[in-house]
This record gives structure tokens, sequence and C-alpha cells, in this order.
């Protein structure tokens, strides 16, 4: 793969200008504005290829922290390939990460801030009380939901169901004991590296 | 403890709470660190049952919160925590918590990832731990649903519209934001109408 990244001062806004432009459209998580990033980035403006793009993704899944953590790893991926074969790779990766995690964190975060803000000093208020109190039913099940995407495996018959009995007993394991989450884990991952689910 | 006798939102001055930024940086970096494919599970089981900062039902409302403002739940959890006990200061502190070691953690993943990404050990690993993240944020959902029973709307309600709210995120593939505005509108309105004036 002989591709040729160069980006230019302007470039580097325009790769700021975009991230703070999707900012507020990360409605349930940035990994929702992921097929835009990937619309943008790799097909529009050619800054990092499709191997990295996803393996962005897979990495900062696998890895602990925020899954939000992509988009740093992205902007690591872009600097890489703006340095080229010059010695300045990591600064630029580092540069690159920077550039795009400040870019997707500064305007959510502000209206976030002012957002709890207010709510707080309007604690009182019924309409806040009732929004508060009123998600709580469809938070949980936005979780349990949530442990349904995640736990539904690779739609391989053969060890999805090993899998589902692996997600299911670590359920019971966090409801009813106070087990490490840490070692549950480690399990999971031994087993894994074993090859039995 | 019911969802409604303390006023909401007041936090008791009588429960542990964070000492200073810095232990809320660390505290959140410590938090962030455990969170391998999602961080919400270690925050429950952190700052609810461990350090007691919070409430079940505190951390279902804030949570609340941090799912209908654009950018990534945990971060603005963190966030909306860190500036209740010492404002903005308090709130960048966790911010920065969750963010910055993880990321240094992430790009170094991805530094090794291009060597190990193709070993069957490691796929395997990847894909236990994925099952075991399944499990531990349903079993969070499994204890935060225990705090339904005292809700205002009643079990029977909570439970139909928890219900009805997997549903349509798993089988109907509705985008959140449509679940939150149809399902969480319902729910704050009905909540609305039991709540004194």
């Amino acid at each position: 793969m002989t591709q040729v990244f160069a980006l230019q001062a302007t470039d580097w806004l325009n790769l700021f200008l975009y991230y703070l432009s999707i900012s507020l459209l990360a409605v349930g998580g940035a990994i929702a504005t992921a097929p835009d990033m990937h619309r943008y980035l790799v097909n529009q403006q050619a800054w990092l290829t499709d191997v990295q793009f996803n393996a962005s993704i897979a990495i900062a899944q696998a890895a602990p922290g925020p899954n939000v953590l992509f988009v740093a790893l992205i902007g690591w991926h872009v600097g890489l390939n703006a340095a080229g074969a010059s010695p300045w790779g990591w600064a630029l990766g580092l540069w690159g990460a920077l550039v795009c995690m400040v870019g997707i964190m500064l305007p959510s975060t502000t209206l976030t801030w002012l957002a709890t803000r207010w709510a707080h000093r309007n604690r009182q208020r019924r309409s806040v009380r009732a929004f508060k109190q009123g998600m709580a039913p469809v938070v949980i099940g936005l979780l349990m939901a949530a442990t349904w995407v995640l736990g539904r495996g690779q739609g391989q018959p053969a060890t999805d169901a090993l899998l589902w009995l692996l997600a299911a007993v670590v359920a019971v394991l966090v409801w009813r004991t106070r087990l490490h989450l840490l070692w549950l884990l480690a399990a999971g991952a031994l087993l894994g590296a074993l090859g039995w689910v | 403890m019911s969802l409604n006798p303390s006023p909401p939102g007041a936090y008791a001055q009588d429960r542990p709470r964070p000492q200073s930024p810095a232990d809320l940086f660390w505290s959140f970096t410590w938090l962030a660190l455990q969170g391998f494919g999602g961080v919400v599970a270690v925050v429950q089981r952190e700052l609810v049952e461990k350090k007691r900062w919070m409430t079940n039902e505190e951390f279902l409302e804030d949570w609340a919160v941090a799912q209908v403002m654009p950018g990534p739940n945990v971060v603005n959890l963190s966030l909306m925590i860190g500036d209740r006990h010492f404002g903005l200061r308090g709130g960048l502190a966790a911010l920065a918590g969750m963010l910055t070691l993880p990321m240094v953690l992430a790009l170094a993943a991805a530094l090794l990832y291009a060597q190990w990404a193709t070993h069957p050990a490691m796929a395997g690993a990847l894909r236990g731990m994925g099952a075991v993240a399944a499990g531990l944020i349903g079993g969070m959902a499994l204890k935060l649903a225990a705090s339904l029973r005292t809700h205002v709307l009643g079990p029977w309600v909570c439970a139909a519209l928890a219900l009805a709210t997997f549903v349509a995120v798993v089988w109907w593939h509705i985008p959140l934001y449509g679940v939150l505005l149809v399902l969480g509108g319902v729910a704050c309105v009905l909540t609305w109408r039991r709540l004194a004036p």
C-alpha cells in the first residue's frame, strides 16, 4: 500500500471542524456516528485506509476505557499517515489523536455541563423531577438491550451458545455477589484464549 | 430506599464524597481502566457500592441525563459527578481521569495490535472478554431494576416500559433518539402526572 497522505494546515483545521460538527449528533454514543466518519475520512478525504479505520474501532472496544477512544485512534492513524516515513511519526500521531478528541468532546461536553447545571438549579421543578425519575425504566430497558446486542456473538451457532452461557453466568454473579469485575474479565479472557468459549 | 422522599438531586451531607479534584481524577482513571467493552457497569459498582458517593436511584437519574445528552455517556456522567462536587474543576478532573491514561493505553494497544491481531489465542481472549462485558451490563441492569419496585409508576408500568424499550431497540431496530423521544416521553408524562405539583 503506497498511498500518499499529506495533510496541510487547512486539512488539520478541516479535521478539527469536522469533529466539532458531528459532536452534537452523537446521541447514544460516539459509535453511532462511525458510519459518517467512514464516509468523510476514508471515502471523501482518503486520510486513512479502510483497514486502519476498522482496526481503530476494534482496538478501542478491546482496550479499557470509554469506547469513544476509537476517535483518538483514528486521529493517531491520520497523523501517522501524514508523517509518512519521517521521524515525526509518533508526534504527529499524538497531534492527530488530540485534534480529533478535543474536536469531538468540546461541544458535547460544554452542552452537557450547561444542561446539568440548569437541571441541578431547577431540581425541585416538577418537570425536572418527572424527567429524571420517569426515564429510569427506559434506561433499564436500554441496558438490557445493550446486554443483548453485545452478547449476541458472531453468528456461529457452535460457540455462540457457550458465549451466551458465559454472559448469563457473569450477569448472575454481578447481580448476586461482590466479586471483583476484573476477575470476571480475566476469567473470560482465559476461557477464550484456551478456546473453551 | 424510595425514589420519592428525599428531594431529588439533593445530596446528603453525611455521605462519603470525593476528597479533592485529584481524588476524582484517580477514581475515574481507575474506573476507566477496569472498563473493558464499556465502563458503565464499573461506574455503578465503584461509585454506588464501593465508594457510596451516590445511591442506585441517583445513579439512574444521572445516567438518564447522560444518556440523552450528546456525547459518550460515561464521559458525560464523569463530568456531571465531578461538577457536582467541585464545580467545573471537579468536572474537568473527572473527565481527564476518564480519558487520559486510557488514551495512552489505547495508543499502546494500537502499536501492539498489528503483531498479535491474528493470533488465535488473542482472538479467543477478546471473544471471551466480550461475552463477560455483556454479562457485566446485564448484572448491573438486574441490580438497578430492584429500585423500580418503589418507583412512583409502580412495578408493572415500569416493567412494561423497560420491556417496550428492549423490544424497540433489539427487534425493531428503532434509532435511540426515537426510543428516547417516544418511550421516554411517555414515561416522563406518566411520572409527571403522578408527582405532586
